[in-house]
């Protein structure tokens, strides 16, 4: 196992910089440069223009380029952003841990929610319970996410009111929305407490986020659970006089969550692509709106750095996926 | 074999559904706007925001046009990005799936490596770069109207057709067919296109039929971030993107665009499972 966990690790690193080249190519193709802007402005002298472009390199051959690129990255220079001046990992690092707190608490929620559902929609099979939640896990699939967020905003934010408001929990006077259409804290007079400000400003977004993977996480559960009621060790299990619970969990319920583990590895991608959505929608201060911020303006140093970090982040998650995959069928081994 | 297929079919009451209400959708975005006369160019202030009512049911944007009548114009157009995104992405995924299955070895792990790196890239911000530089007019060709989106959503979704086709081809090689297709004489691609592509056609078509479904959201995502179909051609999506600023005065601007996606997904995913279930070859009649 060990052997195997620093193969993939071994693996990692090259597939790391094919990300890389391809990510430069990506960027080196967009038409703008650091000194276009300048290339208009009556101030700059064309020996000025000569100066910068020496300094920053811009006509060198592409692999010049990459190679000047990629030996900075790797000792921790990302570079600075072309719109803000920062350093790209400061303000990378000011937004990363956002994202993960967002999704993270999503993620957590929605497996929760979801294993209990699966497991008792699968138990129940072709009862009301299950029929219901079957069509409704078909439906969280289907729907547009960012439109469902629109629609959590219209229903909480701008149409219902919070009755709290006034209250010691919400001294912000009335009218208040039931839940806020945006920000991670509320930045105005009358903020409530910390924790209930915190929360109140999760819900809705923590909602857009896991609904989606909410229905696909209790289709898998269902799905694999029924598939593993129809074998014969169960069967077995219960002829030997095991109470149901002790079936269900101990048995039926370790393997049926097997398949459910890649999925969830295979999930990973996507949480950024939908944190991305959800902060947009939501004003939230991570790493997706800085993406959908920095690609409008251009900033491309910032670009490369999330993208780096993005493919880092998936390909950790699924080494972790690959792991808790092989630790829970036996039958696996990995040599 | 097709009449077969529309039996089992026919028993999928949501399949039906599902098909009565794509029907519907498509007939709605070909035939509204050309019976009613439909001029985007004709506004009118006086009527902005307007809410649902028996005159408009549902709603005026901005510039007072009916968004019955525009939602389904712009229906026109993202129902054939879905189409065409998936045609694509279906023809690229078979491509890479058939030679991978097919001849196995070198290929198959230098295709599928490729393809597993693509899924290690985030495909929405992938999918927001690739926009932004074929708008930028990298390939000349493709830099205008729908040809950019369609392209960027093709390319990431085929690894999911290519895998799926990979799997068939690797059981399907080994069958007696292709052997005795081998002994007379057919050149290899001859029994890729003509003896095994038939028999691996049934999950193709389903993924197909989901596919849709996905290349439907992608856009419309991709267009209400800004970066999908540009304004004034309508798209389902970027009719959403500006609605979130109106969301105070004028709801309905974002909850019609938005509902005809989600019912079209619904419709084109209730197809696709009656179509896995029809096709599947162990149904006992």
């Amino acid at each position: 196992m060990t052997r195997y966990i620093i193969r993939r690790l071994l693996q990692a690193i090259p597939l790391l910089f094919i990300i890389s080249i391809i990510v430069f190519a990506l960027i080196q193709v967009a038409p703008n440069n650091p000194i276009a802007a300048l290339q208009n402005n009556p101030n700059i002298t064309p020996q000025d223009l000569l100066r910068l472009e020496q300094e920053y390199g811009i006509n060198d051959p592409l692999p010049l380029k990459y190679w000047k690129w990629v030996s900075q990255t790797v000792q921790g220079n990302w570079g600075d952003s072309f719109v803000t001046h920062r350093p790209v990992l400061t303000e990378i690092g000011e937004r990363l841990p956002n994202t993960l707190y967002l999704s993270g608490i999503a993620f957590f929620l929605a497996l929760l929610i979801a294993i209990p559902i699966g497991m008792i929609s699968a138990i129940k099979q072709y009862s009301i319970f299950d029929h219901i939640v079957t069509t409704i896990a078909f439906m969280g699939q289907s729907i547009p996410i960012f439109w469902f967020g629109l629609v959590l905003i219209i229903v909480f934010a701008v149409n219902m009111q919070n009755p709290f408001a006034g209250t010691p929990l919400f001294p912000h006077p009335a009218p208040l929305p039931l839940f806020p259409g945006g920000g991670m804290t509320w930045l105005g007079e009358y903020p409530p407490e910390p924790l209930v400000d915190r929360i109140w400003h999760l819900v809705l977004p923590v909602t857009m986020l896991a609904v989606f993977q909410l229905a696909q996480h209790v289709r898998y559960m269902r799905a694999g659970m029924l598939d593993v009621l129809q074998m014969d060790y169960v069967r077995t299990a219960r002829a030997k006089g095991l109470k149901e619970r002790a079936v269900i969990l101990g048995h039926v319920f370790k393997n049926a969550a097997i398949p459910l583990v890649t999925v969830i590895a295979l999930e990973v991608p996507s949480l950024f692509n939908g944190a991305l959505f959800t902060e947009t929608i939501f004003s939230w201060p991570g790493m997706g709106r800085l993406f959908f911020n920095s690609a409008d303006r251009g900033d491309y140093t910032v670009l490369m750095g999330i993208l780096m970090i993005s493919a880092f982040l998936i390909i950790f998650f699924n080494l972790i996926a690959d792991i808790a995959y092989a630790f829970l069928d036996p039958r696996i081994h990995y040599d | 074999m097709l009449s077969l297929t529309w039996r089992h079919f026919r028993k999928h009451k949501l399949a039906l559904v599902g098909m009565t209400i794509l029907g519907l959708l498509v007939f709605g975005t070909i035939v509204i706007p050309w019976v009613t006369h439909y001029d985007p160019g004709k506004t009118s202030i006086l009527n902005k925001y307007l809410s649902p009512s028996l005159d408009n049911l549902m709603g005026t944007d901005g510039l007072g046009r009916d968004m019955l009548i525009r939602s389904m114009d712009g229906g026109r157009i993202s129902l054939l990005i879905g189409l065409l995104a998936m045609l694509l992405a279906i023809t690229m995924g078979t491509a890479v799936g058939s030679a991978a299955g097919f001849y196995g070895g070198m290929i198959d792990n230098l295709l599928m490596r490729f393809a597993d790196m693509m899924l290690t890239m985030p495909t929405l911000f992938v999918a927001i770069l690739l926009t932004q530089l074929l708008r930028a007019g990298v390939i000349p060709f493709l830099s205008a109207g729908i040809a950019p989106i369609v392209l960027v959503v093709a390319l990431t979704s085929w690894m999911g057709v290519a895998r799926l086709v990979r799997a068939s081809f690797l059981s399907l090689k080994e069958k007696e067919f292709v052997e005795a297709a081998r002994m007379s004489g057919a050149s290899n691609f001859r029994i890729i296109i003509r003896h095994i592509l038939p028999n691996a056609l049934s999950p193709i078509i389903v993924a197909a039929t989901l596919r849709v479904g996905a290349a439907i959201i992608t856009e419309s995502g991709l267009s209400y971030l800004g970066f999908g179909v540009q304004p004034p051609t309508p798209t389902w999506g970027n009719m959403l993107k500006n609605a979130q600023a109106e969301l105070d005065y004028a709801p309905w601007t974002a909850i019609f665009p938005g509902l005809l996606i989600f019912l079209t997904v619904i419709a084109v995913n209730y197809i696709g499972d009656g179509l896995r279930d029809a096709l599947d070859p162990r149904h006992v009649d």
